[in-house]
């Protein structure tokens, strides 16, 4: 039962600002919450930088309202957040309101990335909830005179013994939720959860497959203009002539937006300000450079740029000997997000205050952008989430939320919608970087592995606004700002170095990280970052292993892995998918599995696949796929199995196909058919994932889990098909038809 | 001024010949459901139902649509009273980001149409002018089938809300 609550109100007296609120907990059923037994343990996850309760739960006469500094971008959570508060305040899923990135109203939770918001922002509403629950019950306890230990909640609603209810709007006064949360939280015993672990529907589905307004893109205000960008052809490229008068004589067009090599183009209805975006790059004239670098030789281009190199990892045991080594290098192209509706952004600047409505995924850092853009102070902007096209990563988005900012300063009062074009979002969006891994491992007179090297190249995997020089319209203005110096992100979680160092047991390992600073091509976050290529190459390299010891790649890896979850979820996806040591294949076809925690220490995923190989074209097919996921407690089952089978599906795509095409000055994949994506003709035949739940266990998130596991999965199938390892990504039909004829 | 029909309601639009259809159902008749994605005819996202085909909306210039029956995502059913292709994507809850769904809900909406009983096989190869990002594959083919068979069954009752056809 619920303990007593201290409040201390001498503080409050002294003028210390906050109410603090004290209880103590409980034995039992309390969850220790990864917190440190410090002195002044913190409480956990984003309530660590947002410790106030009614930063994440308001309640008033007319609701309760649950709000999260992350920002909905197709994952699911919100529905997820929704489960969480309604679990620990006792009140229907169906009564709350769940309210996402706003710089006026939410938490600043940083980035919505690196898989982290069940953990950040899942983890502060699960505590926030429950104390917001204990402090209900002791208001009303106070009330009532009755000890708390007698009350009991339901429905939103305290409840006596005498069945006396006072509702969570009746008993909220004032600043009551105004106090700092506590280290701790008397949090549900998980086998007494109702709504966590169920498969909710999610929210948002339905207005979207109704034709509901559910994006940004969907955005109409009153009075608002239509604009595009003319951007330039090519990085660097420089605007010597530019006549906007015919421009400007077009119907509907309202103005005609220059400042440096920035250039835009407004009009009434959105497809006059397209016919003027056509006519406004027509009269545009551009001083091109030839920058770029052979895109057919990443490997050399990327280990001959000066680098910075960082040995991250290093074990070593000389007592055992290694007895046979091979080595391989692993290549990963630029890829593109890719996103199906391009970025898109709304602006309006009022009275020298400007709003953006955006689908970015950090509005704090990119009101921070923006601010420093147009010069005005950060509490004279607000950003505003709203949902766009899935994203995977840090793609036109915040550019788009900057070209809107840039554009509406020039026409005041009036809203601002910029959409880009699918040429504009393929050719300037952030790619996720090319990297190259060498691998150098023996094995030891048993069988097993005896050392292990492993080398990466690879840029920064963020580029992220913070300062206005990380946004196009910020680079291309008269008085430009210069693009921040790359950082590499630091370990554990890592950037290039992001699952590089192996999650298995070698006696002897030796990992360095090659940061290289220049940046050939616009790049950034995507989807898993480091992990995607690092884990392909680990994996790859452990079958190329198995198959030089005659070991069942199953089995070779369990004999590494020491770690009991990492174990169960290889296990169950072997399982799963029928996996036999030497079970017999049907002709061209292959077997692969592979594993990785993600970043070491979140989600644990295995994926088992089978891939046909046509023999005479050389293209492949996952034919069927099987994974086990352990992301902790599972909040929304059905929410965690759509992102598995999304991130298999999707890495299958990279995988095979994909990579960002360029000459020696322009980017010349941008649309779909010069950047082929997997379609329907490819999707396999069944996808099959199991979740390991661990009820109590802290949230691990999931939407970054499966790629690297389902890319190396697919690349040792390809293998075991075909006889031929390709180590150079996409594995395209191409490339495979060369190794089986080589 | 221009005469287009859409979800059975007549609309008099002020848009130049050369417009696409997509910017007249969005811009001028505000309705949501169908999305530009490349303006190229590549990805599927605009895609409406014009005279029971379906029809990628942002290659498809106005001039071409004088008298023809125009129907989009909004005119099939409501979150209050959904259609069976509506209901059916909810039930399989076949989206991520969800951008490129109606798209593929009205192409999936011509193709029942015509063939109450599609094979998985016709499924695919009907959907291939579609792209979806999130990798919802899986659960848009699902939903497809259990389209069909909530379609039947609506077939086997009196009509009911008639908003599905």
């Amino acid at each position: 039962m619920n303990a007593p609550l201290i409040i201390d109100r001498r503080r409050v007296l002294a003028g210390g600002g906050a109410l603090i609120v004290s209880f103590s907990l409980g034995s039992g059923l309390a969850q220790q919450q990864d917190a440190p037994a410090a002195s002044a343990p913190s409480p956990p996850g984003s309530l660590k930088a947002s410790p106030y309760l009614d930063a994440w739960i308001r309640i008033d006469a007319n609701g309760v309202e649950v709000f999260t500094g992350k920002a909905e971008l197709g994952q699911g959570f919100k529905t997820a957040f929704q489960q969480i508060a309604a679990e620990e305040l006792d009140i229907a899923f169906e009564s709350l309101k769940v309210t996402t990135a706003d710089t006026r109203l939410t938490a600043n939770e940083g980035y919505t990335a690196g898989s982290n918001s069940m953990k950040d922002s899942g983890t502060a509403i699960q505590n926030a909830a429950a104390q917001v629950r204990a402090l209900l019950i002791a208001e009303a306890a106070r009330r009532l005179d009755l000890p708390a230990e007698s009350l009991r909640t339901a429905d939103g609603a305290v409840i006596a013994p005498d069945g006396k209810r006072l509702s969570y709007g009746e008993l909220v006064a004032g600043e009551m939720l105004h106090v700092q949360a506590q280290p701790t939280s008397k949090l549900k015993d998980p086998a007494t959860f109702k709504v966590i672990g169920r498969p909710v529907p999610r929210v948002d589905i339905p207005a979207k497959v109704t034709g509901g307004e559910a994006y940004v893109q969907d955005m109409r205000l009153p009075g608002m203009l239509h604009a595009r960008v003319v951007r330039p052809p090519s990085y660097g490229a420089e605007l010597t002539e530019c006549d906007t008068a015919a421009v400007e004589k077009l119907p509907g067009v309202v103005k005609v937006v220059r400042d440096g090599n920035f250039l835009a183009v407004v009009a009434e209805k959105e497809f006059q300000s397209i016919k003027a975006m056509n006519a406004l790059a027509a009269a545009a004239k551009w001083k091109e450079t030839a920058s770029l670098p052979k895109q057919d030789d990443l490997l050399n281009v990327l280990t001959s740029l000066p680098s910075q190199d960082t040995t991250i990892f290093e074990r070593s045991n000389a007592a055992v000997a290694a007895h046979k080594t091979i080595e391989a290098t692993y290549t990963r192209p630029y890829q593109a997000h890719g996103s199906i509706g391009p970025s898109c952004a709304v602006a309006q600047f009022v009275d020298g205050a400007i709003t953006v409505w955006t689908h970015t995924q950090g509005v704090y850092p990119d009101r921070q952008g923006i601010a420093e853009m147009l010069r005005l102070p950060p509490a004279s902007v607000r950003l505003i989430h709203v949902e766009g096209s899935g994203c995977y990563g840090h793609n036109g988005a915040d550019d788009a939320a900057a070209d809107a900012a840039l554009i509406a300063r020039a026409l005041p009062g009036r809203p601002v919608r910029v959409h880009w074009t699918r040429e504009q979002e393929h050719a300037w969006e952030p790619f996720g970087p090319a990297m190259v891994t060498k691998l150098k491992a023996s094995l030891d007179d048993n069988g097993r592995i005896a050392d292990w090297n492993f080398d990466v190249w690879s840029n920064t995997h963020s580029m992220r606004p913070g300062g206005a020089g990380s946004m196009l319209a910020a680079q291309h203005m008269a008085q430009p700002f210069a693009v921040p110096a790359p950082r590499p992100l630091p370990l554990p979680e890592g950037g290039g170095d992001r699952n590089a160092i192996p999650f298995y047991n070698f006696p002897n390992a030796r990992v360095v990280h090659h940061f290289i600073a220049a940046m050939p091509l616009r790049i950034s976050a995507m989807r898993a970052l480091g992990a995607y290529h690092n884990v392909f190459s680990i994996e790859s390299f452990i079958d190329e292993l198995a198959i030089l010891a005659g070991a069942d790649p199953v089995e070779f890896r369990l004999k590494h892995l020491d770690d009991q979850r990492g174990r169960d979820v290889i296990e169950k996806a072997a399982q799963a998918f029928g996996w036999k040591p030497d079970q017999k294949r049907p002709p061209d076809r292959g077997y692969g599995f592979a594993f990785a925690r993600y970043k070491n220490l979140a989600a644990y995923c295995a994926v088992a696949s089978e891939v046909e190989v046509n023999r005479e074209t050389g293209r492949p097919r996952l034919i069927r796929a099987a994974a086990a996921v352990d992301s902790g407690q599972v909040v929304n089952p059905d929410g965690l199995i759509n992102q598995i089978e999304g991130a298999i599906v999707q890495s299958m795509s990279w995988t095979l196909y994909e990579s960002v095409t360029f000459d020696d000055t322009r980017i010349t994949s941008i649309d779909w058919q010069t950047y082929p994506i997997l379609r329907f003709n490819s999707v396999p035949e069944s996808i099959d994932i199991h979740i390991i739940d661990r009820p109590g266990q802290p949230f691990l998130g999931s939407g970054e889990t499966g790629q690297g596991p389902a890319a190396a999965s697919i690349a040792n199938a390809i293998a075991s098909a075909t006889g031929k390892r390709l180590r150079n990504l996409p594995l395209t039909r191409k490339r495979i038809k060369e190794a089986i004829d080589a | 001024m221009m005469t287009l029909k859409v979800n059975g309601r007549e609309h008099q639009v002020d848009a130049e010949a050369d417009t696409p259809l997509l910017y007249v159902l969005r811009d001028d008749l505000k309705l949501n459901a169908a999305k530009y994605g490349c303006g190229l005819g590549q990805c599927g996202s605009c895609t409406v139902i014009v005279d029971g085909k379906a029809v990628l909306s942002c290659v498809m210039p106005m001039v071409l649509l004088e008298g023809k029956q125009v129907t989009t995502l909004e005119g099939l059913g409501t979150i209050a009273e959904p259609a069976p292709i509506q209901r059916a994507f909810m039930e399989e809850q076949a989206a991520q980001c969800g951008y490129c769904i109606p798209g593929m809900m009205m192409r999936a909406q011509a193709l029942l149409q015509k063939n109450s009983k599609p094979t998985d096989e016709q499924i695919r190869a009907e959907l291939e002018p579609h792209l979806c990002r999130c990798g919802t594959h899986m659960r848009i083919l699902r939903a497809v089938h259990r389209a069909a068979r909530l379609m039947d069954t609506a077939d086997a009752l009196p009509a009911a809300n008639g908003s599905a056809r």
